[in-house]
């Protein structure tokens, strides 16, 4: 008896070990958001998304309305897909329009809805048409020398 | 001039005493390793042991890491967030707590709760004459006693290491998303982008599985060693702690650099 007892405990120990080696290994990878259950998804086509990420917020005017569900690249078109979750509860009109911000200046990137005035709403599958790239900052700072440097040649 | 050389002698003696032991000690872990066939092939032995040193040690693991986990969620949040970037504490906790404290820590709470049992054990066991009774019945002490003692170390050490990374990074959702109200899809998304498998978890793993030969060694040889009174097993339990957490804490850093280097 004292000797199965002592095993069990071993095997427990054992077992939580290994638990919690697979929780770090997986990071809590399936952890969804507790805020968000039922949602419709749809797509938006980026030139640029910078260094968004797969689960970044979707905010729209500042409340957290959904999450990044996954990004890949079109061959055919070149640019990034970027598959969007939004709770049902949040309707959208199709001509909605979607930035790519980050928070503050070294923060995280997330996706910014912008409502629009059309009269039908983002169903299933729609994809939104009307998007904004993420700023990158090299690009920024070019820019603003070439402008600098043409200026000066005037 | 018979002063000047009586304090040579005093410094020739505790440097060969010194090394003395560090051969005794090295001799002691290729003893293990020699005669350890038996703890596998009577595995309830070694069985017993890792429920001493693991399972009892579970408790005080648990409940540490936890509180750690709080505190650098916490010290984490209040420092991050005057860079306005307060989203990145997730990989603030994880970092710190799978590359350094989770198997520091354990190490160091392991060497004070089992370390220290182990010594004062086979300290008793040497003094009270066990270990000579078993030579006198042909039974090898380091066989039957010693090595299942320090495979029990070997093996719970890991396991008791990821426990304490797990419970921390817990600990640290706990302050961050529910008390403070960090958001909890940016807490876990950016702690996975930048929390590697095979860089940070797998050479936290390594750490401890070193950590773990190490502290058993240390223990095993101060109890082994000690001198057999009442005295003498209470220095070697003190010693215990004192050279463990010393060789834990120096092994950390060439650790580290090996394995950010390498």
């Amino acid at each position: 008896m004292d000797k199965i007892k002592l095993d069990a405990w071993v095997g427990i120990f054992v077992a939580i070990g290994v638990i919690s080696l697979l929780g770090l290994a997986m990071k809590v990878g399936n952890l969804t958001s507790n805020d968000i259950r039922e949602t419709y998804s749809v797509i938006a086509h980026f030139e640029n998304i910078g260094g968004l990420k797969p689960r970044a917020p979707i905010k729209a005017a500042g409340v957290v309305v959904g999450r990044v569900k996954s990004i890949f690249f079109d061959t055919k078109a070149y640019h990034a897909v970027v598959k969007i979750d939004i709770d049902k509860r949040y309707i959208f009109p199709k001509d909605t329009f979607a930035n790519i911000y980050t928070a503050g200046l070294l923060g995280e990137q997330y996706v910014g809805l912008e409502a629009g005035g059309d009269m039908s709403n983002l169903a299933e599958g729609d994809r939104i048409t009307q998007t904004q790239d993420a700023v990158v900052l090299e690009k920024l700072i070019s820019q603003f020398l070439y402008s600098k440097a043409s200026e000066e040649e005037e | 001039m018979k002063s000047l050389i009586s304090f040579f002698e005093k410094i020739g003696y505790s440097i060969t005493s010194r090394i003395k032991r560090l051969g005794t000690a090295t001799r002691l872990f290729f003893l293990i390793l020699i005669s350890s066939g038996e703890s596998f092939k009577r595995f309830h032995l070694t069985m017993k042991e890792i429920y001493f040193t693991g399972v009892m040690s579970l408790v005080i693991i648990i409940v540490s890491a936890f509180f750690v986990g709080m505190v650098l969620g916490l010290q984490g949040y209040y420092t991050l967030q005057k860079y306005g970037s307060s989203e990145a504490i997730g990989v603030l906790v994880a970092l710190a707590l799978v590359r350094e404290l989770g198997p520091v820590v354990t190490a160091l709470l392991f060497a004070g709760r089992a370390g220290t049992a182990i010594t004062a054990e086979i300290g008793l066991m040497k003094a009270t004459e066990q270990l000579s009774a078993m030579e006198m019945m042909a039974v090898n002490p380091v066989g039957r006693i010693i090595a299942p003692r320090f495979w029990a170390g070997v093996i719970a050490m890991p396991i008791l290491a990821s426990i304490f990374s797990m419970v921390g990074i817990l600990g640290g959702y706990v302050v961050a998303v529910i008390v403070i109200g960090v958001d909890e899809g940016a807490f876990w998304s950016q702690m996975q982008a930048n929390v590697d498998f095979r860089y940070d978890i797998v050479n936290g793993v390594i750490k401890s599985l070193v950590f773990g030969v190490a502290c058993t060694t240390i223990a095993l040889f101060e109890g082994f060693d000690a001198p057999p009174t009442a005295e003498g097993v209470s220095r070697a339990t003190t010693r215990t702690v004192v050279t463990s957490s010393l060789v834990i804490l120096g092994l950390d850093f060439i650790l580290t650099s090996f394995m950010l280097g390498g």
